[in-house]
């Protein structure tokens, strides 16, 4: 592409890569950034291009013929020139700039090396997903304890199973097809903790009534765990890890309805691998130091606030997907499309040829009651699998919470009862949880619900939002301002 | 056969796996101390977010070995301890 985006796309997941597609449809000039080496984002995370041969993970996927149109429709783009593919390039920053934006990244296809890039245009669109929320419990440092999603990035991204006797544990839909997933590349689920209870669901009978798809989804994945022999238990959690260098066991406990472990319940299992995950923290690392207003979420996280339209309350800057509130992907998709319908009618791009504007306006209508139907299903899910109220019984005074500085349970109790700390970030200050490599991404939620979980979480504002080093920094002022396409920007 | 180097052992990958999932499939879950405590740590997250699964690669510091492509012949250098600030730079 060697003329001026109209707009970049950052996040390359399904909301991204929808809006994308719909600016580009709309005649729109694009620069669509992942850092990824595939597009997909973590929902559709496939090995590059040129391994899927060696790496098949087909099966693990779910609505791979959207996922297959929209890569299509981005190679359609780009073969027009219409498109600028940005993949392993991580975003640090973006900035408002004459009007527009400049987002800041560093391309890392020869990692580690790695070469400035800045990409500019008057819209911004930032899609830039979540992570899986995690709570501490004696022994998830251990070796051999992930992140679910980290189970499922191996998995899905590079065909490994991290284990072959594990157990998840957490809450939320999204244990379901890791389950599925590892069991069904012969890996052993000894347990699959939820702890919620499943009959919270029936107070929002209407979002269930209202997307008969969800349902169809969730059968789809229980038909596959009955096949595989693996059993569901609601109400439990994983309570603790133990292991001396890597993990060997976990204790399983029956819940409370207030999530304390009933006494007694409490059983070991031995595992060689350990998922968990308390539902997903949206990345809002470029919004925040935007300006972006925030908005609460039924699931305890603040999100960005947006318009019928996804827009946000900068002037050029949009959302879509999990930092707008988490909902899973076919919401993730429709926002990015709605989104790009409104950077289409922001800008005031005439209809591409063949299209009608009315045409247009019953499209956009139609992907917003999309919208609205899943998000009323997103918020009847955060209410149903909540971050069990008494979840920190669990903790003992020297469980591990912030895992970069080695911060302890008992130092974070101590800041809010002797040291008087009211948030996460006055935490941070007396005791240096969030201050390491992580920047609190992973401890963020856990110390925030320890000290104020009455408030949304909002996470710290980080002004650099990925890891970059001086010397790609230094290369910056060197750079002519706008790298015309691939092979230029790597001289 | 594709192979990095690992800490001077040669450690085979399947094309497309980052080197944590080469590790991973090799069976290692650690590949790092941490500073304080000297626990063993490996990959995490799994998806750049948590930066438990550091190494050094091709003498550059601080990369998170779950978003590096292995590449065959590369040099992979697991710390003890991983200190703070950009192993790449001056």
């Amino acid at each position: 592409m060697s003329e001026p985006a109209d707009l970049v796309v950052v996040g390359a997941g399904p909301a991204g890569a929808a809006a994308a597609v719909t600016a580009l449809a709309g005649g729109l000039r694009v620069a669509l950034v992942d850092s990824g080496t595939a597009v997909g984002g973590q929902y559709w995370r496939h090995p590059p291009e040129h391994a899927r041969a060696a790496i098949p993970t087909e099966d693990l996927h779910h609505g791979l013929r959207e996922y297959r149109a929209l890569c299509a429709a981005l190679e359609e783009g780009r073969a027009a020139g219409r498109l600028d593919l940005r993949t392993a390039h991580h975003v640090w920053s973006a900035v408002r700039e004459d009007g527009g934006f400049a987002v800041h990244a560093v391309d890392r296809r020869e990692a580690p090396r790695e070469t400035a890039v800045v990409l500019r245009a008057p819209g911004l669109l930032v899609a830039t997903g979540a992570h899986d929320r995690q709570l501490p419990f004696p022994g998830w440092d251990l070796p051999g304890v992930l992140t679910v999603g980290g189970l499922q990035a191996l998995l899905k991204g590079g065909g490994v199973a991290a284990g072959s006797r594990v157990a998840l544990g957490g809450t939320g839909p999204f244990l379901l097809p890791v389950a599925a997933g590892l069991a069904a590349r012969g890996v052993e689920v000894v347990a699959v903790c939820e702890a919620a209870d499943p009959r919270a669901w029936l107070r929002h009978p209407g979002a269930l009534l209202r997307n008969p798809g969800k349902w169809a989804e969730g059968a789809g994945y229980a038909a596959a765990l009955v096949r595989h022999r693996v059993r569901v238990r609601p109400r439990t959690a994983i309570v603790a890890a133990e292991g001396d260098d890597r993990v060997t066991s976990v204790r399983i406990a029956s819940l409370a309805p207030d999530g304390s472990p009933r006494p007694g319940t409490e059983r070991r299992v031995e595992v060689d691998a350990v998922g968990v995950g308390w539902g997903f923290a949206p990345q809002l690392d470029l919004f925040l130091p935007l300006g972006c207003e925030l908005a609460d979420s039924a699931d305890g996280n603040a999100v960005v606030a947006v318009d019928a339209g996804q827009r946000t309350t900068v002037p050029g800057l949009y959302a879509a997907g999990e930092a707008c509130g988490v909902g899973g992907a076919a919401l993730a998709a429709a926002e990015g499309r709605l989104a790009g319908e409104s950077v289409l009618a922001d800008s005031g791009a005439a209809p591409a040829p063949g299209r009608r504007r009315t045409a247009r306006t019953a499209r956009t209508a139609a992907v917003r009651a999309a919208v609205d139907r899943q998000r009323a299903f997103a918020r009847a899910m955060g209410l149903a699998h909540p971050i069990p109220p008494a979840w920190s019984s669990w903790l003992t005074d020297d469980t591990v919470v912030c895992r970069c500085e080695e911060v302890t349970a008992g130092a974070v109790r101590a800041a809010c009862a002797d040291g008087g700390a009211h948030d996460h970030r006055q935490v941070k200050q007396l005791t240096r949880a969030g201050m390491g490599w992580c920047q609190g991404r992973m401890c963020g939620p856990a110390v925030h619900c320890l000290v104020a979980r009455e408030r949304a979480y909002v996470p710290a504002e980080r002004l650099v939002a990925t890891p970059v080093t001086l010397g790609a920094l230094a290369d910056l002022d060197e750079q002519p301002p706008e790298p015309a396409d691939h092979s230029e920007d790597r001289q | 056969m594709n192979e990095i180097t690992v800490d001077g052992e040669p450690l085979p990958f399947v094309e497309g796996q980052t080197v944590a999932a080469a590790l991973v499939a090799a069976g290692r879950v650690a590949w790092r101390t941490t500073r304080t405590g000297r626990r063993p740590r490996g990959v995490f997250c799994g998806i750049g977010v948590c930066f438990d699964c550091l190494v050094t690669i091709d003498g550059v510091g601080g990369q998170r070995a779950c978003l590096v492509p292995s590449r065959p012949g590369a040099t992979v250098t697991t710390a003890t301890t991983v200190t703070t600030g950009e192993g790449g730079d001056e």
